[in-house]
């Protein structure tokens, strides 16, 4: 079976996993956000444990044709630590919940990185000269001779080195956030961006960090009225007015920066009416959306929710364009998915470069892939077994029925504790990169 | 030069150069800071190979390094050989021009501007010229934003193939891909423009102004309504209705409120550059719409403008414009929902009443000062009183008195101490305006009710208070108005109110003059030196010493030195410290 993406059939093969191969999983070395910078040449990873992994592609060689540009580490740095807050007696997790790429703007490389409480703006730039020369010791720092009779001055020289990469802290956005950041976003006019926590949304400016200005604010005067949270915020990919935030209750607001300078009102906002039929007492807490991106284009935008990814035409408010559904299967499980909190996941989702695919993953290492012309979708595994170079990925199928066919997995024998959340997609190729726990695992197309 | 064996007098510059390198970025700021002292050891020849080549590299260090660093270049043509040679340091401040910290990119292009100047014409063409179309045409943005502070250094001085060429690469960045260089182009079409010639102004300008106007980012449409301004002071009168206002006016009804809030924010410049006749025509209306705009920001930052903007309309028809025109929006606004708003129009508003002339400030002007006087915010009506003189120029205190006094007698009473303490500021402008009768009837009590404030700030701006009432007022209405008051709390239980006493004493005694200083304020401070708190003691002390060059000497060595002398042999440490220095100061020893 072809696989989705680009357009022309072809199927995923392996290319690449990073990360340790011991079931012993160390809580800190679990992947929570994975993310490609606008050209795709930089791939950036964080982890439970405050960390930021970049991999870069390598050029293609023509020695070996068939290493096409693998990723390999760029740069690794400890972005947050762990802290404690003594006002409020609160422990902050080191936790990196989003990454995002500036657009490149010089040489050096400029990405956002957030936990729950502050932003940090970070430069990755390469080194490769090192100034050579000193007037009153020798390179290794042993003084010379008597250093007040000296003849004559030296002026250090730049001499070439082995390529270094460094990652430094720009800037620090901190102080601005009551409750958790759930989402970053940078604005297309390239000097703002904004950041969303449970009840508020602030927009900052990239270049200042002792002010933001909050642009949403839910937070109810009586914390008891809380009915519904901010889930995610992105910033329209083009239009740089407009944002959308998801909340918890399955809708998403669109707010114009243009019509005032707090934006608690909204312009439009997109909803999908329930189903009566359907309703349960899980309804409400599957329904709460997980992720929002915008299109490359900014026509659309797609949400996730518990069960589904729908495709929302920003033109149309009262139903989404299309609808997928990612493990529909589980709609019988959710009183156990329930009771050991699997209910509450957070699934992230992505487009492909031309907006024709989406990913979204799922239980058991599987993750979803649909097409939205042909409409024909695909359920993939990031697993061990597989890994072998260019080894072609198996569809993989899930009964629900009684009789299992071959090859297919029982809904029973699914492994919750293996969960695909964050994916990302080469912005111009068939490239992804999936995280599976502590592993990160990219694959590439393979062309019919 | 050093000789052949050596001489220490270059080991200080040896250490300046090895620290360039130091891990510690204070010695490399340093070092870098006193960049002319190595340039100079160094000599014009090794400047220029050695050190620039060196610098031009060393882009990767901290930004107050490189802040520094790109200052120092544009102070350095003497030192790389004059002018002759100043395109030397075109290479390190280009480097400079790239980095992605806008503060340095903004200083490298400061300095470059001013090196520019030093380039002669040929070596402008030859070298600045070149580098300013390497940075226009740069591969990253950050090097393109630097170009579009360079255009206007270069153009008046070159030839006119490389004015065209400037010209065309201006045009290419105002249409760059990128928004940040859209904004800097457009952040420089004003001062481009200036330097174009008023042919080119007409073609090209103008058609980048529209376009920048109309771009798609609102963040830099904004930034073109500061470029207008500039435009339409070169432009002819008769030029500005076909080539400016349409963009104008499209920009005073743009969908974004922070372009709005951009017109509104400039309406005076923009007013002033455009001319008596299209103010009349189209600002007014537009001005009218700014002060009942939606967005709140846009009416604040309108209503700043209402004094100037009324100030600046042409003489014969100020009057009924402003009456039938701005006065119905000022109205509105002095009952906006918004206190920013009402807050900035509380501080101009009362500007309008010279304007107006006094029939008019007591028929319509009145009753707003006294609505914003009753207003629920305490900013707002402070900023009316703070700005009463120009009322009172025009129609004389007595009639605002009378509506002003509970206004006046609420703030005085606010719970908040920064806002009683804004109010005490003012009392002593109130009592002038106001005059003595009316102060002793309706202001003293509450001047006094602040000396036993039980916020310090507040006894202390209390005290200084009634010294400006006493130099407004004279020593005979002190005599028989304040000092006995002042004087009574000498009694008073707490230890915190006699205190009070004391700095009133300190405060009061210049102004009230030898004889009231000695006569009646002596006694009282001499008594209190038996005080039994130490902090009081010590104070009488202190009083002493500031009251002592008021007193005439019998008085001081009769008086005064006993009683610093017991307290001098005070049991506790500060008395004794500050009797003995009261008594060195006085030269009573």
């Amino acid at each position: 079976m072809a696989g989705v993406g680009g357009g022309n059939d072809f199927q995923w093969c392996f290319s690449q996993v990073k990360g340790a191969i011991d079931e012993d999983v160390a809580e800190a070395d679990i992947i929570s956000t994975v993310e490609f910078n606008y050209s795709g040449d930089l791939l950036a990873t964080g982890d439970k444990g405050g960390r930021v992994v970049i991999f870069q592609r390598e050029q293609e060689s023509k020695n070996r044709p068939h290493s096409r540009g693998e990723y390999n580490v760029y740069s690794t740095f400890q972005s947050h630590e762990p802290e404690f807050d003594y006002l409020k007696s609160l422990e902050i997790e080191e936790k990196i919940n989003k990454i995002r790429w500036l657009p490149q703007q010089n040489a050096a490389h400029f990405l956002l990185s957030t936990n729950d409480k502050t932003i940090k703006l970070w430069k990755i730039s390469e080194r490769d000269k090192r100034a050579e020369g000193y007037n009153l010791k020798d390179e290794e720092g042993r003084l010379r001779g008597d250093p007040f009779r000296i003849t004559s001055l030296r002026v250090p020289v730049l001499m070439p080195m082995d390529l270094m990469v460094e990652a430094s802290p720009r800037r620090i956005f901190a102080n601005a956030h009551t409750y958790h950041i759930n989402s970053i976003s940078v604005n297309s006019d390239h000097e703002t961006y904004l950041s969303a926590d449970d009840l508020r949304i602030n927009l900052w400016h990239l270049e200042i960090t002792d002010r933001s200005f909050n642009i949403v604010d839910i937070k109810p005067a009586n914390m008891e009225e809380l009915t519904e949270v901010i889930t995610a915020a992105e910033c329209h990919p083009h239009q740089c007015n407009v944002f959308v935030y998801s909340s918890s209750k399955g809708t998403i607001r669109l707010c114009d920066m243009r019509a005032a300078a707090l934006c608690d009102r909204h312009t439009k906002f997109f909803e999908e009416p329930e189903d009566p039929s359907s309703r349960s007492f899980f309804s409400e807490i599957i329904s709460s959306i997980s992720d929002v991106k915008f299109s490359h284009s900014g026509r659309y935008m797609m949400t996730r929710d518990y069960l589904s990814v729908k495709v929302w035409d920003l033109n149309m408010e009262n139903r989404p364009v299309e609808t997928y559904q990612v493990h529909e299967y589980l709609r019988s499980k959710l009183c156990s998915l329930y009771e050991n909190d699997c209910i509450f996941d957070k699934f992230e989702c992505c487009w492909n470069g031309s907006d024709s695919a989406i990913m979204t993953g799922s239980y058991n290492n599987f993750f979803r892939m649909f097409d939205r012309s042909t409409r024909r979708d695909v359920t993939l595994e990031a697993s061990r077994e597989s890994s072998k170079p260019r080894a072609l990925l198996k569809p993989r199928k899930v009964c629900t029925g009684g009789k299992r066919k071959k090859d297919e997995i029982s809904v029973d024998s699914l492994d919750f504790n293996k969960k695909i959340l964050h994916t990302a997609w080469h912005p111009k190729e068939n490239v992804i990169a999936v995280a599976a726990t502590n592993n990160l695992y990219i694959f590439q197309d393979k062309i019919n | 030069m050093a000789g052949a064996d050596g001489d220490d007098s270059l080991y200080p510059i040896a250490v300046l150069i090895d620290e360039l390198r130091n891990e510690d970025v204070q010695l490399r700021l340093n070092s870098i800071k006193k960049l002319s002292t190595i340039a100079l050891a160094l000599g014009v020849e090794r400047t220029r190979t050695e050190l620039l080549p060196f610098l031009t590299d060393t882009i990767y260090d901290e930004d107050e390094v490189l802040l520094a660093l790109a200052e120092q270049l544009g102070n350095f043509t003497m030192l790389v050989g004059g002018p002759e040679y100043v395109h030397c340091l075109l290479p390190p401040l280009e480097s400079l021009a790239t980095v992605e910290e806008t503060v340095v990119r903004d200083k490298a292009v400061e300095s470059l501007r001013k090196i520019s100047q030093e380039h002669s014409p040929v070596d402008l063409e030859v070298h600045f010229e070149p580098l300013v179309k390497r940075l226009a045409s740069g591969d990253w943005f950050t090097s393109r934003t630097s170009a579009c502070g360079l255009f206007s250094v270069c153009y008046p001085r070159v030839s006119s193939t490389v004015k065209a060429e400037i010209r065309q690469h201006f045009r290419t960045l105002c249409s760059d891909d990128t928004p940040m260089v859209r904004r800097a182009a457009a952040s420089k079409l004003g001062e481009f423009a200036k330097v174009l010639e008023l042919d080119y102004v007409k073609s090209d300008i103008i058609s980048l102004f529209t376009a920048l106007a109309s771009d798609e980012q609102d963040s830099v449409r904004l930034l073109a309504v500061e470029a207008c301004v500039s435009i339409a002071t070169l432009l002819p009168q008769e030029d500005l209705e076909t080539l400016v206002m349409p963009t104008l006016r499209q920009a005073a009804e743009d969908k974004s409120w922070r372009v709005r809030y951009m017109v509104a924010d400039k309406f005076s410049e923009l007013q002033k550059a455009v001319g008596p006749e299209i103010t009349k025509n189209d600002l007014v209306p537009a001005f009218q719409n700014l002060l009942k705009d939606c967005e709140a920001e846009v009416r604040a930052a309108a209503a700043n403008k209402v004094k100037e903007f009324c100030e600046n309309l042409p003489e014969d028809s100020r009057e009924n414009v402003i009456m039938s025109h701005i006065l119905p929006c000022v109205k509105e606004l002095v009952s906006d929902t918004n206190q920013h708003v009402k807050s900035a129009l509380a501080s101009v508003i009362m500007g309008l009443s010279t304007i107006l002339g006094k029939d008019n400030t007591v028929e319509h002007l009145l009753p707003l000062f006294l609505a914003q006087l009753k207003d629920e915010c305490p900013e707002v009506r402070l900023n009316i009183i703070s700005n009463l003189d120009c009322v009172n120029e025009v129609i004389g205190i007595r009639q605002l008195s009378q509506s002003l006094l509970p206004a006046i007698v609420e703030l005085a009473e606010d719970a908040k101490w920064r806002v009683r303490l804004a109010i005490i500021e003012y009392m002593p402008l109130l009592a002038g305006q106001l005059g003595v009768e009316f102060f002793d009837e309706k202001l003293n009590t509450l001047c006094m009710a602040w000396l036993v404030d039980h916020v310090y700030a507040i006894r202390e701006a209390a005290t200084c208070n009634l010294m400006k009432l006493v130099e407004k007022f004279g020593a005979d209405w002190a005599q028989n108005t304040i000092v006995p008051k002042v004087l009574g709390m000498a009694n008073d239980p707490n230890y915190l109110h006699r205190m009070t006493t004391l700095f009133c004493v300190n405060s009061l005694s210049e102004a009230c003059g030898q004889e009231i200083t000695t006569k009646q304020m002596l006694p009282v401070v001499l008594k209190m030196s038996s005080d039994p708190v130490a902090n009081v003691r010590f104070n009488v002390a202190k009083s002493l010493q500031k009251i002592g060059p008021v007193l005439d000497s019998s008085a001081l060595q009769g008086e005064v030195k006993p009683i610093l002398e017991k307290l001098a042999s005070d049991q506790d440490m500060d008395v004794k410290y500050f009797a003995q220095e009261a008594i060195s100061v006085l030269a009573l020893a």
